[in-house]
């Protein structure tokens, strides 16, 4: 009986030590700078398109104000939103509007009305692989490629030869359907229609230019921040002969990018204290230089927000 | 009163016990009982937490069963059309396994018989090690070793236009439940008392013969349940199979196409459907459905079992 109790012992100590040393370690760094506020800790939660600017975003806010810690993490725009309405999370980063049943279930559950903030502004890009020769779709090719029921399943009914490929097939990349770039394609190019079964619905911006880039047959769509040597960006015509415009900061300026979009912060209620302060942040100059260096729009570049 | 009759007799049996063992004994027994009877209990607990929340959808009148398990489309956030298909994920989950168990059980019995009969010792020790490090693996990086190198290799062996498809999920799946066929295997086979490899090789069997006819014969079960684990495994299996398989809501037609499974869709989708939501319900039905599809295995193995036996 004996033996195991004096095994036991120093384990304990040590377990003690260890918690000791957390605690310790902890305090240390609240304490860096004597009198600084107690830390405050924001989550900041949702869209993928979003979530490289949001990084740097929190990285850099750090030197602003070392008492707050921005949390950043992905899972797309409706998982975001999702946390909003059970109320986990403070900041929501979406690259679509807020439904209008999705903000009553948010005041329902939390009493508090969600408000939203435009932050910059993005394109909508459609990639196809370094390799493919198409270099621009009209939007209703677009949708006869990805939707249910669509009557484009090859390159060459597009007229499209891609060199050192027999299966011509096209391979569909898609997003998941957190995902709030899914949604905004849905409803911009397929008129909330369907998307066609089959494709492959990755779980992120990055992975989607991935395998576009590794796959000559492959297209998929994602904001234009995520761009690599890689792959090509389409220019799009909003109506087969109409002229193509590529995705670019002027384009999404002047609205002849037909799929610009807006990047949102939302927040449940009017934000306050640190978050209030942090998204005042984000719409001044400092904030907006970010947005742009990670390849998005930025306001002031853009005309007034609807 | 018999009880206490017992309890009687008991003290009489046992006086020379002082009473503080006779009280140790009885709550030991009781803690063992019980944590016995919690697997029973979890997995009912389980069961009905799931099918609480599965059940207001099940007996809704909008959902149809039918729908449900036969259909292809998967459309839960549709605008204007919502289908809850699960026939592709379901296909998708029981080809992905069935391919991992075509190469898990003849590797990982084949592994199992070497390092039962065949290895010496020294080898035996290395390879155990080895084989529980290959299981120590968690499946994040089984998976993107799937998303990284399998797939590139596949793409380049066979052509196919994308490396993330059946193929991939399947090899990946393989790799991970080799080694809980082999370790559980393992000890089946080492359960055979050493009298019937005597009596074997006393009565002139080759090694093959005595293995055959002898061996697997007796450790029939214990193999079966190694085999069972490993399915196990692979159905239940999440991460890997999410960044290994392509996530395609498809019924595959070859082992180069891409598929979902049924554990991917929940672990994808689970997040962003707003708590008790009917898309919600409709995961956690899905969830009840994985749910009776291992159960149904299990309980057509051990009758196979039975068949076996009494033959």
């Amino acid at each position: 009986m004996r033996a195991p109790r004096m095994v036991k012992r120093p384990l304990g100590a040590l377990a003690v030590v260890a918690a000791m040393a957390v605690v310790a370690s902890c305090r240390g760094g609240g304490g860096e700078k004597p009198g600084a506020a107690p830390r405050t800790i924001l989550q900041n939660k949702g869209s993928d398109t979003m979530v490289n600017v949001a990084q740097v975003w929190a990285e850099k806010y750090r030197e602003v104000d070392p008492s707050v810690e921005i949390e950043v993490s992905g899972g797309g725009s409706g998982v975001g939103i999702a946390a909003l309405i059970r109320g986990t999370v403070e900041l929501v980063n979406s690259s679509r509007d807020m439904k209008p049943e999705e903000i009553e279930q948010a005041k329902k559950n939390t009493g508090k009305t969600p408000k939203g903030f435009v932050v910059g502004f993005d394109a909508l890009a459609v990639y196809v692989n370094k390799g493919n020769p198409l270099s621009e779709i009209a939007l209703e090719q677009l949708a006869e490629i990805y939707k249910e029921g669509g009557t484009l399943t090859r390159w060459s009914q597009l007229g499209v030869k891609i060199p050192g490929v027999q299966d011509d097939t096209i391979v569909l990349v898609s997003r998941q359907s957190s995902s709030g770039t899914y949604e905004f394609f849905r409803e911009h190019v397929l008129g909330k229609q369907d998307f066609r079964l089959g494709s492959r619905d990755l779980n992120g911006s990055k992975e989607v230019v991935e395998l576009v880039g590794s796959t000559p047959t492959a297209i998929g769509y994602s904001g234009m921040g995520y761009a690599t040597p890689a792959i090509k960006m389409l220019a799009l015509a909003s109506k087969p002969g109409a002229a193509a415009v590529a995705p670019s900061a002027a384009a999404v300026k002047d609205k002849s990018y037909p799929l610009a979009r807006s990047l949102h912060i939302y927040t449940l209620g009017d934000p306050e204290g640190p978050a209030k302060r942090y998204i005042d942040w984000i719409l001044s100059p400092a904030g907006q230089q970010i947005v742009q260096e990670s390849g998005y729009v930025p306001l002031s570049a853009a005309p007034a927000a609807d | 009163m018999t009880h206490a009759h017992g309890k009687e007799t008991l003290k009489r049996a046992r006086a020379s016990r002082p009473a503080w063992a006779i009280v140790g004994e009885k709550l030991l027994e009781t803690a063992i009982r019980v944590s016995g009877m919690s697997a029973i209990v979890f997995v009912l607990a389980i069961f009905i937490f799931v099918f609480r929340e599965a059940a207001p959808v099940l007996f809704s009148e909008r959902f149809d069963l039918g729908q449900f398990l036969f259909d292809t489309a998967w459309y839960p956030t549709s605008a204007n059309n919502v289908r809850y298909g699960t026939l592709a994920l379901t296909v998708g989950s029981i080809a992905v396994t069935a391919l991992a168990m075509l190469f898990a059980v003849p590797f990982g019995l084949g592994g199992a018989i070497y390092i039962s009969e065949f290895c010496g010792p020294r080898w035996r020790e290395i390879l155990k090690v080895v084989i529980e490090l290959l299981s120590a693996i968690p499946s994040v990086v089984w998976g993107f070793i799937g998303l990284t190198v399998m797939s590139k290799l596949i793409v380049q062996l066979t052509n196919a236009p994308v490396g993330v498809n059946v193929l991939n999920g399947g090899i990946i799946l393989a790799l991970m439940s080799v080694p809980i066929v082999v370790s559980i295997g393992e000890d089946a086979l080492k359960a055979v008392p050493d009298s019937y490899r005597e009596a074997g090789l006393a009565m002139g069997a080759t090694r093959w013969q005595l293995i055959c006819r002898v061996l697997l014969p007796a450790a029939r079960n214990g193999l079966l349940a190694a085999v069972l684990l490993g399915v196990g495994r692979a159905v239940g299996e999440t991460m890997a199979v999410l960044m290994a398989t392509g996530h395609a809501v498809t019924i595959p037609h070859g082992l180069l196409d891409s598929v979902r499974t049924l554990t991917a869709n929940i672990a994808a989708e689970l997040g962003e459907a707003p708590a008790g939501s009917e898309h919600y319900r409709v995961l956690f039905l899905t969830g009840l459905l994985l749910f009776c599809i291992s159960f149904a295995v299990n309980i057509s193995a051990d009758l196979a079992i039975r068949g076996l036996r009494r033959k």
